[in-house]
């Protein structure tokens, strides 16, 4: 991780290649998932059943993708737990949510990696993902239906329904907060940030970043060992 | 069973709209009494041979239900019971022929997540149609009688049929057809309630005071009705329940989640629209880039001295 002081722009490394990997194993298992799910949970939604080849196969599909994602997104909290700790920094935060939502940032606490927002995102990604991993195994009738009775089988379900809805409430909110705070996506695109969008967002994490060393990647290549035309 | 091309639904599972009435039919019914079960297994066999199933050799357990519990072959299923009443210091032998009671209001039906998979025709039968059964084994949790059995072989749900395909041509179920004490009869509802009639005079004649009809309104009624010695205690009859009902969690799940999960959703998208809309943006100022070059270059060289 690191600073890094492009031809035209200061980039800061955000996250490396196996982040990227589970974040978007996980982001594409959870909306085949939310699709899957769709599908079974509301009749006006079961024609989504013909993009996994029709309604037995998404039956029999919808638990094994949910195993995928439990697996990345296991690796994907190891990976993130540490930064996503809260402080009073957060707090205070979380107090001017309201200017962030309106593009103003002035105001706020200088934040580390994660904002208070993104915080709870990650802990109500990990509780909605735990409650929907053992509700979903108490329904997962082919293996498991005979573990456990009709009465728990039920509850199950409504606790698998309601903590579906909750798990895409979050969703909505990190999908929208990616593209509405802008320069966001390319964390998990390209693994990196503009300094600007590190120095707007998160300063006390650029602080640090920077005290690690800034790699100056503008001076001209070593003559004989270029061999990609100029940009 | 496949679907009988009628277009008599009364009802169709995880549908929108109600079927249209194309033909009105009689409500039929199946009044199978109690009283006169000599447990035999007639009904047993003949459900096997006319729907051209087969079961597993079993094993003996000491009582004489066989095989022990319903499955995806056996779509009715003898329970013996052995009760000492004690007004009287009788044994009695209940023998209830066990299956699918064909509710009026069917939680299998409710809870069905796949298109016409699930039906009721106008005459009262709950059909399952294989093809368009997708083996989620929701119907299990919908049923307040634990009928359903989903098939480990092709993934597909089975009860009784009611033989809504020997039904359709005016014929009786095999069950009612074979049965030599004429336990088991078929007709349409209200000659069965009437005929049942007639059977509790006999009962209460005979001392048995208690005796009544089964056919529990919490479900609307059913289209399987038991003649009962003991009408108020039903779960004397290997544990009929005394007032079944859709459970309360599947009416919820399928109910208020279903319209308050879609409206959460779509009220949380719609936001999402608006605010992208009317919202200012949240960017990076060209202030901010280059206040961001004098702080790297600030820390970098705290970094250094450190």
């Amino acid at each position: 991780m690191a600073v890094r002081r492009e031809e035209a722009r200061t980039t800061v490394d955000r996250y490396p290649g196996r982040v990227r990997v589970n974040h978007w194993v996980t982001a594409i298992s959870l909306i085949l998932l939310a699709i899957s799910g769709a599908a079974l949970f509301h009749p006006s939604l079961f024609f989504l059943s013909s993009f996994f080849g029709g309604g037995s196969n998404t039956r029999w599909l919808h638990p094994w993708i949910g195993v995928v994602l439990l697996a990345s997104f296991t690796i994907l909290f190891t990976q993130m737990v540490r930064y996503n700790f809260w402080t009073k920094a957060d707090t205070k935060w979380m107090g001017h949510i309201g200017e962030v939502m309106s593009g103003r940032e002035e105001n706020l606490p200088e934040i580390g990696k994660y904002n208070g927002a993104q915080k709870i995102v990650f802990w109500l990604m990990t509780v909605s993902i735990i409650v929907l991993f053992i509700s979903g195994i108490v329904i997962w009738y082919e293996y498991f239906g005979a573990s456990f009775t009709i009465e728990q089988q039920r509850f199950g379900h409504i606790v698998h329904a309601l903590a579906a809805v909750a798990m895409l409430l979050v969703v909505i909110v990190h999908i929208y907060a990616g593209f509405y705070v802008r320069g966001t996506i390319s964390a998990m695109t390209e693994g990196k940030v503009t300094g600007g969008w590190a120095y707007r967002h998160h300063r006390l994490w650029l602080r640090g970043e920077a005290r690690e060393g800034v790699i100056d990647e503008r001076q001209t290549p070593l003559r004989g060992h270029n061999t990609r035309p100029a940009e | 069973m496949a679907g009988l091309q009628s277009q008599d639904f009364a009802r169709i599972s995880a549908t929108n709209f109600r079927p249209p009435d194309v033909r009105h039919d009689f409500e039929v019914a199946k009044l199978i009494d109690v009283s006169k079960c000599i447990g035999c297994k007639a009904c047993q066999s003949a459900c096997l041979e006319w729907n051209n199933l087969r079961e597993e050799v079993g094993i003996n357990r000491g009582v004489y239900d066989n095989p022990h519990d319903l499955t995806p072959n056996t779509w009715t299923l003898m329970r013996f019971t052995e009760w000492e009443n004690p007004q009287s210091g009788n044994l009695e032998w209940l023998i209830r022929k066990d299956g699918c009671m064909h509710c009026a209001d069917p939680g299998c039906l409710k809870a069905c997540p796949s298109p016409g998979a699930i039906v009721q025709y106008n005459n009262g039968i709950v059909d399952f149609v294989s093809e368009h059964c997708i083996g989620c084994g929701y119907c299990v949790k919908g049923c307040p009688f634990n009928i359903p059995r989903i098939s480990q072989a092709d993934h597909k749900a089975y009860k009784c049929t009611l033989c809504s395909d020997r039904v359709s041509v005016g014929q009786a179920p095999a069950c009612a057809k074979a049965c030599p004490t004429g336990a088991i009869v078929f007709g349409t509802k209200k000659a069965m309630l009437d005929y049942a009639q007639t059977r509790l005079t006999d009962l209460k004649s005979r001392g048995f005071k208690n005796a009544g009809i089964y056919d529990p309104p919490g479900v609307g009624g059913t289209h399987v009705m038991y003649v009962l010695q003991h009408a108020d205690q039903p779960q004397l009859y290997a544990g009929l329940p005394q007032n079944p009902r859709i459970s309360q969690v599947v009416e919820l799940w399928k109910g208020l989640t279903k319209y308050a999960g879609m409206a959460a959703v779509g009220f949380a998208a719609a936001f999402a629209f608006v605010h992208a809309t009317v919202a200012r943006r949240n960017d990076v100022s060209r202030a901010e880039d280059r206040e961001a070059e004098h702080l790297i270059d600030e820390e970098a060289a705290r970094g250094r001295k450190a």
